[in-house]
């Protein structure tokens, strides 16, 4: 008898991919004909001037706005076809945190565990607010967090939220040199994984597989 | 489901921290149908007569008090686009929304109207009838208020443009909500104000989620 049952994971399964991506806000043509691939396993690193369409690109990227003309695939599979089912697999992070403020940590932990159909304990949920430097202030509302502690939530979150594609917009504002360094071992521990980062940054970056798109 | 119930939970929670809010539109509500029997005296035929529109037209306006914090304060701080891109169906967590602002800003109108009702002499059949046609009426006033807060999403000077959107929409449930108070004090049928009033829920219900929700997803990009 043959043996019908395929390699589980070929290695194009979860990759992310874009062809012929254009880009149009308002009457100014941003980037043409774009395309990109990244890997599991591999990092992508968008870097280019303000105004330049790092932001406008990770958005097509998510699926949030639609590009003007080309295609954006995700493990072979066109994102806009099945959009919850992408959704499932992606965390985006944004210039906006997304933090409910009269919400605690906490609860904005388990909110977004909860709307992002993943299992999360308390207790897992604390480890990891703890494990970023949030303990003892895990029950405070996130408007009394500074800006870096906020960052620090999120970071909670992309622990805690198991999908295999980060779509991080400027990860590194305003996080303090300790914070910087733990990021990295998280985006490290995630490619480790077989999971896809994308990420802009002013910084330099150093991390393993790392590709790099300057727009 | 889990999501829409995970979504009823945060708004609820996130007004109870926040119980200023809420308590305006109540008050609103309480305040301006008090003012009506206290500027127009002792007249109790009169007050009578006009309590079902008066009631009703504060209802609509207290409504529109909360409307614009449905979508705006999300979208402010980016979690709106975090539930765009959370694996559920967008409908799904409009639909949650949508019953978190009626629980706030509908279901305490239908609680506190049998009150304000005897404010107006009404009698006992009345305000049945008044409270049933508001648990009828609010319902509908919250979803197709969630059509004019999704679609002034990110407009300047918002709230007045989505007053002027939404208040003729609310028309016929304001004709239909006090006409069967009216008729009912008159001793008219009022079963078919009932069937329009449940016709208008069935047809809101129906369309108006995915209306919202295709609006929300507009505004977001």
């Amino acid at each position: 008898m043959t043996n019908h049952i395929s390699p589980t994971s070929s290695r194009s399964d979860y990759a992310l991919e874009a062809c012929g991506l254009t880009c149009v806000r308002g009457e100014k043509q941003l980037f043409s004909n774009l395309n990109l691939k990244v890997t599991p396993g591999s990092c992508l690193h968008v870097r280019g001037e303000n105004g330049v369409g790092k932001t406008s690109l990770l958005r097509l990227l998510t699926g949030l706005a639609k590009p003007e003309s080309g295609e954006i695939f995700w493990g072979n599979e066109s994102i806009f076809k099945d959009s919850i089912g992408y959704h499932r697999h992606l965390l985006f992070l944004g210039h906006k945190d997304g933090l409910k403020e009269d919400l605690t940590a906490l609860e904005n932990l388990q909110m977004y565990a909860s709307l992002d159909a993943v299992s999360l304990t308390q207790e897992n949920a604390l480890a990891a607010l703890w494990r970023f430097g949030l303990r003892g202030r895990e029950h405070l509302t996130v408007n009394c967090l500074s800006a870096g502690q906020r960052r620090r939530v999120l970071m909670a979150r992309m622990l805690t939220r198991q999908a295999k594609l980060w779509i991080l917009d400027e990860p590194f504002n305003a996080l303090d040199i300790k914070a910087v360094h733990e990021l990295k071992n998280l985006i490290a521990e995630q490619l480790l994984k077989g999971g896809v980062v994308v990420m802009t940054s002013h910084q330099e970056v150093n991390l393993p597989n790392m590709q790099v798109l300057d727009l | 489901m889990n999501a829409l119930l995970t979504i009823i939970h945060r708004d609820l929670l996130l007004v109870m921290r926040r119980k200023s809010e809420v308590l305006t539109a109540l008050f609103f509500f309480v305040v301006v149908t008090s003012l009506f029997p206290l500027g127009i005296g002792a007249d109790a035929a009169l007050l009578r007569k006009i309590a079902p529109g008066v009631i009703w037209v504060a209802a609509l306006l207290s409504t529109l008090l909360g409307l614009q914090r449905m979508f705006a304060s999300d979208y402010a701080d980016g979690s709106l686009e975090q539930l765009v891109l959370a694996p559920q169906s967008m409908v799904l967590l409009v639909m949650g929304k949508i019953i978190a602002h009626w629980i706030v800003c509908g279901l305490p109108l239908v609680m506190i109207a049998p009150l304000i009702g005897i404010q107006f002499d009404l009698d006992a059949s009345s305000l049945y009838v008044l409270m049933g046609t508001l648990l009828l009426g609010t319902p509908v006033l919250s979803l197709l208020g969630s059509v004019g807060a999704a679609l002034t999403l990110g407009v300047r000077g918002s709230s007045v443009l989505m007053s002027l959107l939404i208040l003729p929409l609310y028309i016929p449930v304001l004709i239909f909500g006090a006409g069967a108070v009216y008729a009912n004090s008159v001793g008219l049928e009022i079963s078919g104000h009932f069937s329009l009033l449940g016709a208008l829920l069935i047809l809101a219900l129906a369309f108006v989620p995915w209306v919202s929700s295709a609006a929300v997803k507009i505004a977001i990009e």
